[in-house]
């Protein structure tokens, strides 16, 4: 029993680090809301050179064969940046459910593309109505009733739903599934879809921590800096409590997102609880931030050109992806209050 | 990250779920809190450390097993699920005992060790005083040395477990000139020397859980003196940091609460009452919080065993697990209905007497070991750099 990350998954979270602070700015944010994608394939293929979208991609594939334990801080690092885009969908979701579906040809075709950051991959679930990233995917792969389908994007049709967002791009998708593009069906896609499901919140909730984590720093150098009554309102205890409350739900999501990252990677039999525990506790934690980011802001927080509402906005669409926090608590109530089985606890085993 | 036991904790959980199993009083003890439960709780850390089991991760030179902080963990894990008693020495082992290693001499640690390990002799805390609560700075009792012996005079209240202890250790003012936390020394005061005067406070529960103690010309060796003269502050700040840390609340103890809520739960949908969603949500809610600590504190143990200290975490620690104790007392109570008030020797109890006993304790929880007030200003001035008030 060891809960800590080594010393080479802290070396690659600080370059990664380094290179989102240095390449994803808030003016860049801002640049990408004004195109009509959102997105941006040079910074696609240079998120690759730092080996986010390849790091689960098999090494046979030219990835680098890593698992959701390495690839958890990273997703807290992108969280953090305030970054949106395919990088859960293809990072987190989509490579392992193309491993999954263990074509080869599939395999060959799109994983070596994903490593190199020349491919996007988008990914479809009943938990939502919409796919993230389908305008900039080179693969979706879409649930259809008991099957799941690899469908090129050029077959299919998208209607872009614009969110409160602006840099959330989710896509309503029409498509006819036919013999060429099933990929899995039964019990096995069943399977695969459930672990896609587990995958996507676990990414969500890693990016959230990220998200609580810059909306309290920021709002730390705020309240440092900003003076009513002849000193920084950061001294008032009204404002400390507050950010000090956020701070006490992030010490407490941190591990249990770490946790899922653990069940996802080891697929253990909890992993569907565990996993909606982090994006709970997440999510939360995450909103929360938001809230008392914007009241210690004040009106300057209300304003468009304060970069706050770039890591707010982050809060809520996390928030709305693979199953909101409500939805992930039911999941948990279900599991521990309607069955007759004693739900699993860290550590503790039950009594006999 | 590996989040599996190995084969060797496995085996050392097994090792004390069957001497617990075996050894656990089948009847709940009398309350540690009277004269009674007090003596028959001393006997229970007698049992303990005969077999072992008392001083779990103090090194075996000082009587403890020697066990690291994973296996104090499981051992606490198997402590609550065999429903063992409360530790009516905690003050002394959680406490006193680390601080005594960490800063005492080589004949303290001989002189004070085994006998905390026995619980030859039990320890209350004398922090407190009528005029230093959560400023704990302004402490006034003093000390002042005359030859080989220090002069003790004040007075110490709210002392935990102080009613029936044998010792005291606190802070006091060893230099007279001094102001707030400097010129405090920390003293360790024996309860039956000439000049001490101990009177019980009955607490909400009617029970005397706390003391007042006064101390009137009382002579101490200075050889009770812990760390330097006149910087006590620095080791207090240890033993607090101990208490609101890991030392004090095993994880254990809340998965075994969330436990219960479930239970309660499900017999509660199982007697067909129409039950409110929100205790439905506030169970999942308290069993996930429960989880969230546990998974914390092996964390954190894991930072330690890599060497890490704790530090002003401690104060994170402190406000979640007594806002969780309370919650999970009040989610209780909720499902319980009138049963909710009754005592556990009710006769319709049926086992779930006690919980309103128990959230008057859990309400204790935010105030003690520093006000949880006192908690977020550390927070925000400690962890995350906002300017002091």
């Amino acid at each position: 029993m060891r809960f800590h990350f080594t010393e080479d998954q802290l070396l690659l979270r600080d370059t990664v680090h380094g290179f989102l602070e240095a390449e994803y700015t808030p003016e860049r944010i801002r640049a990408f809301w004004e195109t009509e994608t959102g997105r941006s394939p040079e910074f696609w293929s240079s998120l690759a050179e730092v080996g986010m979208p390849g790091l689960l991609v098999p090494q046979e594939y030219d990835g680098m064969g890593m698992d959701e334990r390495d690839l958890v801080l990273l997703l807290e690092e992108t969280g953090r940046v305030g970054l949106a885009g395919p990088v859960i969908s293809t990072a987190a979701v989509g490579v392992p459910l193309l491993c999954g579906l263990g074509s080869k040809e599939l395999g060959e075709r799109w994983l070596r593309g994903v490593a190199a950051g020349e491919v996007v991959l988008a990914v479809g679930h009943a938990v939502s109505p919409w796919v993230s990233d389908a305008h900039v995917a080179d693969l979706l792969l879409l649930p259809h009733e008991d099957e799941i389908h690899a469908v090129s994007r050029k077959d299919a049709s998208l209607t872009h739903q614009p969110s409160n967002d602006p840099s959330e791009r989710i896509f309503s998708v029409e498509w006819k599934p036919v013999a060429e593009t099933l990929a899995a069906r039964g019990e096995e896609a069943k399977e695969l879809q459930a672990a896609a499901l587990d995958r996507g919140a676990l990414g969500c909730a890693a990016q959230q921590l990220g998200v609580a984590e810059r909306l309290v720093a920021m709002t730390v150098e705020y309240a440092c800096q900003r003076k009513q009554f002849g000193r920084p309102i950061g001294s008032f205890q009204a404002i400390k409590h507050m950010l000090a409350n956020v701070q006490v739900r992030l010490e407490y999501a941190r591990p249990v997102v770490y946790r899922a990252a653990h069940s996802v990677a080891r697929n253990s039999e909890h992993r569907a609880v565990d996993v909606s525990m982090a994006k709970s506790a997440a999510s939360e934690t995450a909103q929360t931030a938001a809230k008392v980011a914007l009241q210690v802001h004040g009106a300057l927080g209300y304003t468009w050109e304060q970069d706050l509402h770039i890591w707010m906005r982050r809060a809520w669409s996390l928030e709305a992806a693979w199953g909101s926090g409500a939805w992930h608590r039911a999941r948990v109530a279900d599991a521990i209050l309607d069955s007759d089985a004693a739900a699993g606890t860290f550590g503790y085993s039950a009594p006999s | 990250m590996d989040l599996t036991f190995t084969p060797e904790e496995e085996a050392f959980r097994k090792e004390a779920r069957s001497w617990l199993d075996a050894n656990v009083p089948r009847q709940p003890l009398p309350s540690l809190d009277t004269a009674e439960g007090f003596e028959r709780h001393r006997e229970w850390e007698h049992e303990l450390n005969a077999a072992g089991w008392a001083m779990v991760p103090w090194p075996v030179e000082f009587g403890g097993r020697g066990a690291n902080l994973i296996e104090w963990l499981i051992f606490e894990e198997e402590y609550y699920r065999a429903g063992a008693p409360g530790r009516v020495n905690q003050n002394g082992i959680f406490l006193l005992g680390p601080t005594i290693m960490e800063y005492g001499t080589a004949e303290q640690k001989a002189r004070y060790l085994p006998k905390m390990a026995s619980s030859e002799e039990v320890w209350g805390q004398g922090w407190s005083e009528p005029n230093a609560g959560s400023d704990m700075a302004a402490i006034q009792a003093t000390a002042e040395r005359q030859g080989e012996h220090y002069v003790v005079n004040g007075q110490k209240t709210w002392v935990s477990r102080g009613s029936y202890a044998d010792w005291l250790f606190g802070l006091f003012r060893t230099d007279p000139e001094s102001e707030r936390h400097r010129g405090l020394s920390f003293v360790l005061v024996p309860l039956d020397a000439e000049g001490v005067t101990v009177r019980p406070i009955p607490q909400l529960d009617g029970e005397a859980g706390f003391a007042e103690v006064f101390l009137d010309d009382v002579r101490v060796p200075v050889e009770n003196l812990l760390g330097e003269e006149n910087k006590g502050w620095s080791v207090a700040m240890a033993t607090a940091g101990f208490e609101r840390g890991l030392m004090l609340r095993s994880p254990a103890r809340f998965q075994n609460t969330a436990r219960k809520l479930v239970a309660l739960y499900k017999e509660a949908v199982g007697r067909g009452e129409s039950v409110d969603p929100g205790l439905r949500e506030a169970v999942t809610r308290a069993w996930m919080d429960a989880e969230a600590y546990t998974l914390n504190t092996y964390q954190t143990v894991s930072r330690l065993l890599e060497g890490g200290k704790i530090g002003a975490e401690a104060s994170l620690n402190k406000i979640f697990w007594s806002e969780l104790d309370v919650k999970m007392h009040e989610t209780a109570l909720a499902l319980l209905g009138a049963r909710g008030q009754l005592l556990p020797e009710a006769p319709a109890a049926e086992g779930v007497g006690g919980w309103l006993d128990g959230y008057l304790f859990a309400l204790s929880g935010p105030i003690y070991a520093g006000t949880n007030e006192i908690q977020r200003n550390v927070i925000a001035e400690r962890i995350l750099g906002l300017p002091r008030s």
